[in-house]
């Protein structure tokens, strides 16, 4: 029986009546009284040596108020990195400058090279074009295996070469690992290329700087998921302003998808102009802006091998990657690789030996990091895809061989240094092959059939570590952050609760889910509970939302908060109803006294908080408002199976989506309409990886690719409806809710499902195709087909 | 966008005489201009909209019964008409709902992107472009990507389409842009087939003779089997080859030819 409140229920968004009736309130909503406006002038050359930036003419242009190079940045930091990764030999990664402004040179496409504030937006974009500027253009270097090469253009002088790291996980495996591939019955080997691609949130990025010279306090308003990391990576290492100076809002905030988890030179920039000219500085990035200056995802190079047994038993993982920084490193940048894929490289099975090598190189190119799953679909990605060809190699059933090799008991060690604490990989199977209706597949591949069409069905496994993470573990492993999360309770007079979170909402829904939780627990109605988020002024200092961990970490600290609340609020009903605290029971948003019919209501013992009167002052505080922090104790493991049946067009390559199924296993689920829409805008965006974007520079680092014109994004007619399935999770056993996170799986369970149906659909023609990288336009299936 | 002048008229004569002012340039539903202001690679000093010309707009069936399309109809318009099925299915398919209820024949026509549709319709149908001066024939009007035979300041006032007996356009759509990667038009005229091919050539749209002579003779899906055109002159680029284009060419002319009605 499916609920109507609280957990488990499907309550509608909250959030959408503002969102779709156009009363939102977005960055770009907010202008500060007096604001100047900035443009950039991005190179547009991807390597090359500044010899003059002459601001002379623009500077005398209508509106200019001030424009600003690199020398202006003299005295501050440069961008800084969160995550510093050891390399294989022990040293740290190569490490380069990243400055607000282009200094001396420029190093890829859309790098900036001067800020022009004016009076107007229209103003500091004709400023911008009258800067006359002499760059000496270099050789530029794209391609990452030719960036490693000896002699290669080097993208930052300073350092040794192009290669930030080389990265051995674990490294003292490699020599098993090598021996039981030597040694193995059968060996299945996959080159294959993750294609680069741009986050693309429906809000381009926006950032206001303020300054009141009053009180010299600077204000940031900025399109961020962590407005509490922004305020401590900008304040500490660039501009040297201590966060009691600093409050950074990040309001309503339209999709997020991992790129606006960075903090950016934008947003030092219009903080850092803001003070130097006593006026508001705002940024507002154009689309075409987005695609030269977001982080963008993705793009390994791969070459993966599978050894197996004569019992096809998995035997060892062998994987080398070629992972693409960029010109300089982003925020989280080097940890995607590394720690958010090598230990997922075990996948949904039990592999004795696994290494993982990778060598991160820096290219005239955007700086690339997260982009929804980081690390873990290029993980699943190269698994999954690998274990299909093994299958076809060996001529066994793909889901059989899964089956066998599947992780059955739990918690189960890997040998990357994660340790699963449960699931149950076999009943997402069960349940995929139920929605999914495969053993309707052939009834269906004969009606494509008699069409002209190939149909083909593609499977595979995904498993993820989500609810981002145990401090003290990441702090080993050169992150230069903890990853609790924080939520303060406030309960007012007359008994409606306000929670300040240092979660993040931008899509997720939390302001309909986290009420759920905290409603449940006190057993009152949802629209009692409110939730404040994205302003540092008045939340706890919180690590934002990515890596799936709001519900998982914000929301265990939420419960945190409201256990105390509840503690003391007991202690209150037990004076009101002169009884012992020991028997006071909460239900219903009633206090009662255990075996009998006395009893209190909740706003009752809420007023008695603020009003106390006849309240026990001598032993508890009047007023009602905690706070927790929690810190989890381990990674959250969702897990699940996915299904993609498609149709490839013979005659031109097109392939269509005939059919979705996703069995996930995400534990406990507070709101399943919300979970199965982010499962929803997960294979969107993993099927759109799959199928249509993918960046494209040219050699000379020019990107092609810089538009929709030439950027495919998905659309509603890419996609087929789905059928998705979260109803019989295992919950997660070390948090206090059970729940495990959603907003990656479907963006990473997807592309190999199709990519492999696409294979599946073509070798049931006879071709002997065996991988296609993605995207799979069109023309590259055609090409395929006739190659 | 940088700063222009606007000027609405509201005959052929005053429009004209707005489009000889020096940087002007005329504005028909803007569905390419406006987006090349935004992006500041135009910088027009007088904008000439063509939308408020009643005698430009709408359509109706000549005395000769050729369609007669006003140079400032959307396409929106087009493809709510029944007189010539081939041509409204086409219209129907450029763009989106936005594009349609903006865009119009006589700026699709006047730009020749050589990935645009209405190329490949005029082309195909053997159509006359009139403007304020003169009646050009499709087989001149058509000079190359984003060339025309029109003159600086040459208005497209009408097209003139002669309705063939059977017609099909069939677009395969570039991923992203979802202009034709491939489209070829198909007609079926007492005297003959004709076949416009867009998106396709580097030379922009184009007639496939070798294809219109074969169905001439027997208007079948399988007179294409066999005929190819050559991939050198097709477009390569990050959305398909010359040769994959070259491909598309047969395999759309005989989807076209199959579902002409």
């Amino acid at each position: 029986m499916p609920k109507d409140s609280g957990i488990g229920a499907s309550s509608k968004r909250r959030e959408d009546v503002r969102f779709l009736t156009g009363a939102g309130n977005y960055t770009d909503d907010i202008n500060v009284n007096g604001q100047a406006y900035v443009h950039f002038l991005r190179s547009d050359i991807a390597h090359g040596t500044i010899n003059k930036i002459d601001t002379s003419a623009a500077a005398a242009m209508p509106g200019v108020i001030k424009i600003f190079t690199a020398e202006d940045f003299a005295a501050v930091g440069g961008v800084p990195c969160g995550w510093q990764v050891t390399d294989k030999h022990g040293n740290p990664m190569q490490e380069p400058k990243h400055p607000v402004l282009a200094e001396g040179k420029v190093r890829y496409v859309g790098e900036m090279i001067a800020g022009v504030v004016a009076e107007t937006a229209e103003q500091a974009r004709d400023a911008a074009e009258a800067i006359e500027l002499d760059i000496a253009e270099l050789p530029a270097v794209v391609d990452m295996k030719a960036a490693v090469q000896d002699g290669a253009p080097k993208v930052h002088d300073d350092l040794p070469s192009n290669l930030c790291y080389d990265w051995g996980f674990v490294e003292e495996n490699k020599g098993a690992v090598d021996e039981a591939i030597a040694n193995a019955a059968h060996v299945t080997t996959l080159e294959l290329v993750n294609n680069r691609l741009v986050a693309n949130p429906m809000e381009p990025r926006v950032a206001i700087g303020d300054f009141a010279r009053g009180t010299g306090d600077s204000t940031l308003y900025t399109t961020s998921q962590n407005p509490h990391v922004i305020r401590l990576l900008m304040g500490a290492f660039v501009l040297g302003i201590p966060e009691h100076k600093l409050r950074v809002i990040a309001p309503d905030v339209g999709g997020g998808f991992g790129t606006k988890i960075f903090h950016y030179a934008e947003e030092a920039f219009v903080t850092f102009a803001a003070k130097a000219i006593n006026r508001a500085v705002k940024w507002t990035s154009s689309r075409s802006e987005a695609f030269i200056s977001d982080a963008h995802g993705r793009d390994h190079v791969t070459k993966i091998d599978l050894a197996l047994d004569a019992d096809n038993n998995f035997t060892a993982i062998r994987t080398e990657t070629y992972a693409n920084m960029g010109a300089y490193l982003s925020t989280f940048a080097p940890s995607v690789p590394t720690w958010l894929h090598g230990t997922l490289m075990a996948g949904n099975y039990k592999t004795p030996v696994i290494y993982v090598n990778v060598k991160a190189v820096f290219t005239n190119t955007v700086p690339v990091d997260a982009y929804r799953g980081a690390g873990r679909p290029e993980a699943t990605y190269q698994l999954e895809r690998l274990i299909d060809k093994a299958a076809r190699e060996l001529g066994v059933d793909p889901i059989a061989l899964r089956r066998q090799n599947f992780v059955t008991e739990f918690p189960y060690e890997t040998p990357v240094a994660v340790a699963y604490d449960t699931g149950d990989y076999n009943a997402t199977m069960d349940t995929l092959e139920q929605i999914a209706d495969l053993s309707g597949f052939e009834a269906r591949l004969a009606e494509s059939k008699a069409k002209g069409k190939l149909r083909g069905l593609g499977v595979n496994c995904y498993i993820e570590a989500c609810g981002i993470a145990p401090s003290n573990l990441v702090g080993q492993l050169g992150a230069r952050a903890g990853l609790y999360e924080s939520a303060t309770v406030r309960v007012n007079a007359t008994g409606g609760l306000v929670v300040m979170t240092g979660s993040h909402s931008h899509g997720q829904g939390h302001e309909t889910a986290f009420p759920q939780v905290i409603a449940e627990m006190i057993g009152i109605d949802e629209s009692m509970v409110e939730i404040v988020h994205g302003d540092t002024a008045n939340t706890p200092m919180g690590m934002g939302t990515y890596g799936s961990r709001s519900l998982a970490v914000g929301g265990s600290a939420m419960v945190r908060a409201t256990e105390k609340i509840i503690n003391k609020t007991k202690k209150i009903a037990a004076h009101l109803l002169e009884a012992a605290e020991a028997d006071i029971e909460l239900k219903d948003g009633q206090f009662s006294v255990a075996g009998t019919d006395k009893s209190v209501a909740w706003g009752d013992v809420t007023l008695a908080a603020y009003v106390p009167h006849n309240y026990p002052l001598e032993d508890i505080e009047p007023g009602l408002e905690e706070t927790a922090f929690y810190d989890p104790s381990n990674f959250t493991y969702p897990a699940g199976a996915y299904a993609c049946e498609v149709e490839v067009d013979p005659d031109t390559g097109k392939v269509t989506i005939e059919r979705f199924s996703a069995a996930d296993d995400f534990g406990n689920v507070v709101n399943p309409m919300i979970v199965s829409g982010q499962v929803h805008g997960g294979i969107a965006q993993g099927v759109g990886q799959a199928l249509l974007e993918g960046v494209v520079y040219d050699e000379n680092g020019q990107l092609l690719s810089a538009s929709y014109m030439d950027y495919a994004m998905p659309r509603a007619d890419d996609l087929p409806f789905y059928a998705v399935d979260h109803s019989n999770g295992t919950p997660c056993t070390h948090n206090p809710l059970g729940v495990k996170g959603c907003g990656e799986a479907g963006a990473i369970g997807s592309p190999p499902a199709v990519v492999n149906a696409v294979v599946d659909a073509l070798q049931r023609n006879g071709s002997n195709v065996t991988h296609i990288d993605m995207p799979l336009s069109p023309s590259r299936v055609w090409d395929a087909m006739n190659s | 966008m940088y700063a222009f002048e606007f000027e609405k008229p509201a005959t052929i004569a005053d429009a004209v005489a707005a489009l000889g002012g020096e940087e002007a340039q005329a504005l028909g539903g803007g569905q390419t201009l406006i987006p090349t202001l935004k992006q500041r690679l135009a910088q027009p000093g007088t904008l000439v909209s063509l939308k408020g010309i009643p005698e430009m707009a709408g359509i109706c069936v000549a005395d000769d019964g050729a369609l007669a399309v006003g140079g400032a109809t959307t396409h929106a318009t087009v493809a709510a008409s029944t007189e010539y099925p081939g041509l409204a299915g086409l219209a129907s398919h450029i763009g989106d709902p936005a594009v349609r209820n903006r865009g119009t024949i006589g700026g699709s026509l006047a730009n020749n992107d050589p990935a645009a549709c209405y190329p490949a319709a005029a082309l195909g149908s053997g159509a006359t472009i009139k403007t304020n001066t003169r009646e050009i024939a499709a087989d001149d009007y058509f000079q190359g990507m984003f060339t025309t035979a029109l003159e600086d300041g040459e208005i497209i006032t009408e097209v003139r389409f002669p309705v063939p007996e059977v017609s099909n356009y069939q677009k395969f759509v570039q991923p992203a842009s979802r202009f034709a990667l491939v489209g070829v038009f198909v007609a079926k005229y007492a005297d003959g087939v004709r076949v416009a091919v867009t998106g396709a050539s580097e030379d922009g749209v184009f007639r496939w003779s070798e294809a219109e002579a074969a169905l001439s003779a027997n208007f079948a899906p399988e007179a294409i089997e066999g005929l190819s055109v050559d991939a050198d002159g097709m477009i390569g680029d990050i959305h398909g080859s010359k040769a994959y284009r070259a491909h598309l060419v047969g395999v759309m002319t005989k989807r076209a030819v199959a579902a002409a009605s």
